[in-house]
């Protein structure tokens, strides 16, 4: 890729779907320009010679960080159970069917 | 001295000598808050009963001989995105309104081993994105010093708050310049932790590579000793850095001496456009305090910040789409009572839940992620995310502190940015940097704009150069005395 990126546009509508956002046309129509205006903007990242330049994913970089593998206790199941928007008789999160025609 | 205006080091000092208690504190701050919430609207939630409870709590410890330490019954305002056990943690979001904390964040349980009193949940733009808490879905907070100003973001609760004398002390946490940009439009002290130092551990995550909670107070002293407080290797969060942290209060406490320190100022940060005259002048002269005070000015230059912008908003609007991919109204959260089916459920719940930024935010994070543009976008930002960090690296072989402005002007009216994304975007140039490279940063009030509210002076240090920007901090707070805050009456 890296040359074509001055030829990006957005779709938000396509995007948002991806993303699990459902958009009302005014939304889709705003975010349309506001966006492409953005991805203009952002373009300038074409100039500077990147070559051999190692990506950064985070400004300190540690590896292979690992803790004891010991149990410890996990967090109460009551309150975690409460914040769920449906349970089942306390014990279970209720999830909307995945299947249709399938009892929730 | 009213109690409202102690800090936590006379807090402390007040406590330990029997002159008040945590309940006489508490209930100050809370009348105040009482008195001025109203118009500042610092608070998203605040808890009297809870508040006195801890009080009560930590006065009959001290009185047993069993205080926590010398910070036990103070009280601390805490940013909503930071979970405390039982309390709220809405983000300044819809999405999260129901829900309520399960665990404290590792900061938090090392402020409740120490005795803090947890006062409050501060507003912020919906999951810290933002620049001006008008993206709090609860509404805007107002900047002390002017109500009809935006007290900053996205910590502008945490800044409001303290500008506002409703708490000694607040926390929040600061992606691209959230701590540092509001302390210095509401003239508090604001300091954003190196990359690593303090835990992200309950933490809600906005983009994870960049997020560092910090304190927000009215010394640099308070700074310090709240950073004691917080930082330290976590065995929950695998991105803090191992090694002996700490001792920053304890560096204040001999004289601040800035003789023979090189502070470096860079070019490209002065030269940029839209730099306001007043704010320029406020920060020139400070720098012209500290060649008075024997250090040497230095002329830097880093050629790549101009890139910042554009590079942080690729890879923070990047990684927040992952992180918030969480909030899908299963779980936690609201859920679309309309939705028909799981898909539904998803797309309603997040569309009702979300507010326009951070749907903004999460589509263009979507976008530089997806097949055929990663390379383009993303990979291509994490690579001159490389570029602005060696040119720090670079700089800090010259200069020991970097000093520039914390925003380029004094802060705005409400209304003002919110139709531009881009431009409230692009007023994060002097922040954005620091994140970006991992390095800590510290905003301190050096005086007045025109429009007589405070201007914010930032100074930069190489990663784990805390105790440098803190004793550079000092120095100058020594001849500008500790900020002034607004009477509100």
């Amino acid at each position: 890729m890296g040359t074509n990126a001055g030829t990006g546009h957005i779709d938000a509508r396509y995007v948002a779907d991806l993303a699990r956002i459902e958009l009302t046309d005014a939304e889709a129509a705003r975010y349309n320009a506001q966006l492409n205006a953005i991805l203009t903007y952002v373009e300038q990242l074409q100039e500077p010679d990147v070559t051999g330049i190692e990506p950064t994913a985070h400004a300190m970089p540690l590896a292979n960080v690992l803790r004891e593998d010991a149990a410890r206790p996990s967090l109460d199941r009551a309150p975690v159970i409460k914040n769920a928007p449906a349970d089942v008789d306390g014990i279970y999160v209720k999830v909307p069917a995945v299947i249709e025609g399938e009892e929730s | 001295m009213p109690l409202i205006d102690l800090t936590i080091k006379q807090a402390a000092t007040a406590l330990a000598a029997g002159e008040t208690t945590s309940r006489a504190l508490c209930e100050a701050f809370l009348a105040r808050a009482e008195a001025v919430e109203p118009r500042v609207k610092a608070f998203l939630s605040l808890d009297r009963e809870d508040v006195l409870r801890q009080a009560d709590e930590a006065d009959r410890r001290r009185a047993s001989g069993a205080a926590r330490g010398p910070y036990d019954g103070i009280p601390l305002a805490v940013k909503d995105n930071i979970n405390v056990t039982g309390q709220p943690c809405s983000c300044g979001s819809k999405i999260l309104a129901p829900y309520r904390a399960t665990y404290d964040a590792t900061v938090t349980r090392k402020l409740r081993e120490a005795g803090f009193i947890f006062f409050g949940r501060t507003n912020q733009d919906e999951f810290a994105m933002g620049s001006s808490t008008e993206n709090s879905a609860y509404g805007p907070s107002a900047n002390p010093w002017n109500l009809e100003c935006v007290p900053g973001g996205s910590s502008g609760g945490s800044a409001a708050a303290v500008a506002a004398r409703e708490a000694p002390a607040a926390l929040g946490s600061d992606t691209g310049g959230s701590i540092r940009q509001p302390a210095g439009f509401c003239g508090i002290v604001g300091l954003k932790p190196t990359y690593g130092l303090v835990s992200r551990f309950g933490l809600v995550a906005y983009a994870s590579s960049l997020d560092q909670i910090g304190p927000m107070t009215r010394t640099v002293a308070d700074a310090a000793i709240l950073l004691d407080q917080i930082c330290g290797l976590d065995p929950m969060d695998s991105t803090t850095l191992p090694g002996a942290h700490g001792g920053y209060a304890a560096a204040l406490e001999a004289p601040a001496d800035v003789r023979g320190l090189r502070i470096g100022l860079p070019t490209e940060y002065f030269a940029a456009q839209g730099l306001a005259p007043d704010v320029r002048r406020a920060v020139e002269a400070a720098a012209k305090t500290y060649e008075k005070l024997g250090a040497t000015l230095v002329e830097i230059s880093l050629p790549n910040l101009r890139y910042a912008v554009a590079t942080y908003y690729i890879i923070a609007t990047a990684e927040a789409s992952a992180n918030l991919a969480r909030f899908d109204g299963i779980r936690y959260g609201a859920r679309s009572p309309e939705a028909k089916d799981l898909l539904e459920t998803y797309r309603l719940s997040r569309a009702k839940g979300f507010g326009d930024e951070v749907k903004r935010r999460i589509i263009l994070g979507t976008y530089v992620l997806s097949s055929g543009y990663y390379d383009a976008y993303y990979l291509r930002a994490q690579k001159v995310r490389t570029l602005i960090r060696n040119d720090f690296l670079r700089a800090f072989e010259a200069c020991d502190v970097l000093l520039s402005p914390t925003a380029p002007e004094t802060a705005f009216k409400r209304g003002a940015k919110s139709a531009d994304p881009l431009a409230m975007y692009l007023a994060d140039i002097y922040t954005i940097s620091a994140n970006l490279a991992g390095i800590c940063g510290i905003s301190l009030p050096c005086g007045t704009g025109d429009d007589g509210l405070p201007v914010g002076l930032q100074l930069m240090g190489p990663a784990l150069g805390e105790k440098k920007i803190l004793q550079t901090a000092q120095a100058f707070e020594n001849v500008a005395g500790p900020a002034k805050l607004p009477e509100l009456d």
